[in-house]
């Protein structure tokens, strides 16, 4: 559930950026002046464990398909949750730039998604609130269930959120909801008992491991990157989602007038897009929406960018000329080498 | 073979590529990545309807790719096993967003489609100059970048284990799924199973990151990472950020294929 750079918005993206770049910040000073630097040497290693245990997959019974590790709820209890968000933005990082997991804008959105939620909420809240150091094996296991459910489910709300508010996808919120809650219940139910049946076998093993993260976590709360957080967060809801929900009725009201064919399309108007569209207008010298021409464009909110045969026909010879120019020049500079 | 697996085959090659010496991996790295951002925030700054407009920042990936010597083959590839997610969710623009936008002649083309061929540029752009720059750059230098443009000490230190012990762990988790399929078939293990595999797997990572750790420590480890080839700023750099900034400017303000295109269809009626 990569969040990826085609479905973002400048606006989106940055924020994003900016309060994963904060928490991040938070914790690699957190992990700093508790003298965890030791750890990290630990921390590489554990990253790439959580890489390579991807390898090894179990079977789910009656499904005939197979689960593996997550990661972001099994570093936390192994590390505590500071260092365990360091790792996992780093892991998240090495997938954006070599695998194109994402991508790069949306690295921001993607960390928050997948590492703020498991390490800053689902572990303290729900994981640390059930299994206390000497709980029982049931007891672990209810926990990362649970614990790995809820920081998933949080996790596909907000990649919803993200591409709602970007508006570059026609999907409406509601729809998108119904198709990604019930996925990530799966999927966080299998995550968290492959996390359970690791931490178990670690403390018969050796139980000093996994009271580690207790330790650390008990030293200092993660209530300040948390909050830190959130608080952008909120300033994010607050401040593009309002546009976004006034601009356009329920979700599935929404998806129904649009297939109907007959409603008007608020096209993303948020600042970023509008000032460089109004840039573009000056600098063009031509307005690029000409008067609707069809009649099945009804009302006078911000109409389709109209029909126009000529525009379309040099928009598409024009779009082939530039990819063939671009080619050329390609071919050129590797001639030239 | 296993995704991670091939992705992991993946890393070594980048990393090959991005150890050679080629004209972009002499630019300095902090160039690349602010040039990089910039070409990210203008592409996704287009409007949803916009395809043709978005193509003239195919040149950049493209001069990347040429000028770092990154196969196209690779970079194309890469880009197919990346798509799944874009092309889902964009999927629906198509059946959601049915008024006609673009019309040749008698035949009309939905907006949904239009805005699903953008998600399909855009993904196509932004993911492509992302590997080329990391291709022909590589883990070591960028991380320097990154650190030098003010990004926590220990995360950058972090990136380059990861990325180092990715290939040890990786090796070790598919010997292990290799051995565990001569004894017990193709099938996936069970839970219990999958416990004790991946427990080793981490018991021996906890061991091998002990023994990292004292060796580096016995070496003089203090917590930075230190380079032998200096990065340092020269006029070619500043030139790059320039030129490759003002294109992107340009490109953003004016349509260039529409530009072209009616200048080409200026005869046709």
């Amino acid at each position: 559930m990569h969040m990826a750079d085609a479905l973002l918005s400048p606006a989106v993206g940055a924020t994003m950026w900016a309060t994963t770049a904060v928490a991040l910040a938070a914790s690699a000073r957190r992990v700093r002046e508790n003298g965890e630097d030791r750890l990290v040497p630990l921390m590489g290693v554990l990253g790439a464990f959580v890489f390579a245990a991807q390898m090894i997959n179990f079977a789910i019974p009656a499904t005939g398909s197979s689960g593996h590790i997550g990661g972001g709820l099994l570093l936390s209890i192994l590390l505590g949750p500071a260092a365990a968000f360091v790792v996992i933005a780093s892991v998240l990082s090495v997938q954006a730039l070599f695998f194109a997991d994402g991508g790069l804008l949306a690295l921001g959105a993607n960390i928050f998604n997948l590492g703020v939620f498991p390490c800053f909420l689902a572990y303290p809240l729900v994981y640390r609130a059930i299994a206390r150091p000497g709980a029982t094996g049931a007891r672990v296991g209810v926990a990362a269930v649970l614990a790995a459910v809820f920081g998933l489910q949080l996790g596909a709300l907000g990649v919803v959120m993200q591409t709602v508010a970007s508006g570059i996808s026609s999907l409406p919120a509601g729809p998108f909801l119904w198709l990604m809650l019930p996925v990530h219940l799966a999927i966080g139910v299998v995550e968290g008992l492959a996390t359970a049946a690791l931490v178990l076998f670690i403390r018969r093993a050796r139980p000093d491991l996994v009271e580690r993260g207790v330790a650390s976590a008990g030293k200092a709360s993660p209530i300040r990157p948390l909050a830190t957080a959130l608080a952008l967060a909120a300033a994010v809801t607050g401040g593009v989602l309002p546009w976004f929900a006034s601009a356009q009725p329920d979700g599935l009201e929404w998806s129904v007038e649009r297939v109907a064919g007959g409603a008007t399309v608020p096209a993303p108007e948020n600042g970023v897009h509008e000032r460089l569209a109004r840039l573009q207008d000056r600098v063009a010298g031509m307005p690029d929406y000409e008067p609707p021409s069809g009649a099945r464009t009804t009302g006078d909110a911000p109409a389709w960018p109209a029909v126009n045969p000529g525009k379309s026909l040099a928009g598409l010879v024009g779009g082939f000329a530039t990819l063939l120019l671009v080619t050329l020049a390609a071919l050129a500079l590797r001639h030239r080498r | 073979m296993s995704r991670v697996e091939a992705a992991l085959r993946d890393l070594r090659l980048a990393d090959t590529l991005a150890a050679r010496d080629t004209p972009l991996a002499r630019i300095d790295a902090r160039a690349k990545v602010v040039v990089t951002l910039a070409f990210l925030v203008a592409v996704v700054s287009f409007d949803r309807h916009a395809v043709a407009a978005l193509l003239p920042f195919a040149l950049y990936p493209a001069v990347l790719a040429v000028r770092g010597d990154v196969p196209a083959r690779w970079l194309g590839r890469k880009l197919l096993i990346a798509a799944p997610f874009a092309v889902a969710v964009g999927l629906f623009n198509p059946l959601l967003d049915r008024a006609p936008m673009l019309a040749i002649g008698d035949a009309t083309l939905s907006a949904g489609w239009v805005s699903f061929a953008s998600i399909l540029v855009r993904f196509a752009l932004t993911v492509a100059a992302a590997l080329a720059v990391v291709a022909g750059t590589g883990m070591h230098t960028l991380c320097a970048a990154l650190g030098r443009l003010g990004a926590p000490r220990i995360f950058t230190a972090q990136l380059l284990f990861l990325y180092r012990y990715a290939f040890v762990l990786g090796g070790e988790a598919s010997r292990m799924g290799t051995a565990r399929m001569l004894r017990g078939g193709a099938r996936a293990p069970s839970l219990a199973v999958y416990g004790a595999l991946a427990g080793h797997l981490l018991l021996r990572a906890f061991e091998r990151a002990e023994r990292i750790h004292r060796a580096m420590v016995a070496r003089g480890f203090d917590g930075e990472f230190r380079s032998l080839r200096a990065a340092r700023w020269t006029g070619a750099d500043t030139a790059f950020v320039a030129g490759w900034c003002g294109y992107f400017a340009a490109a953003r303000a004016v349509d260039i294929p529409q530009g072209l295109g009616r200048l080409l269809t200026a005869g046709i009626p």
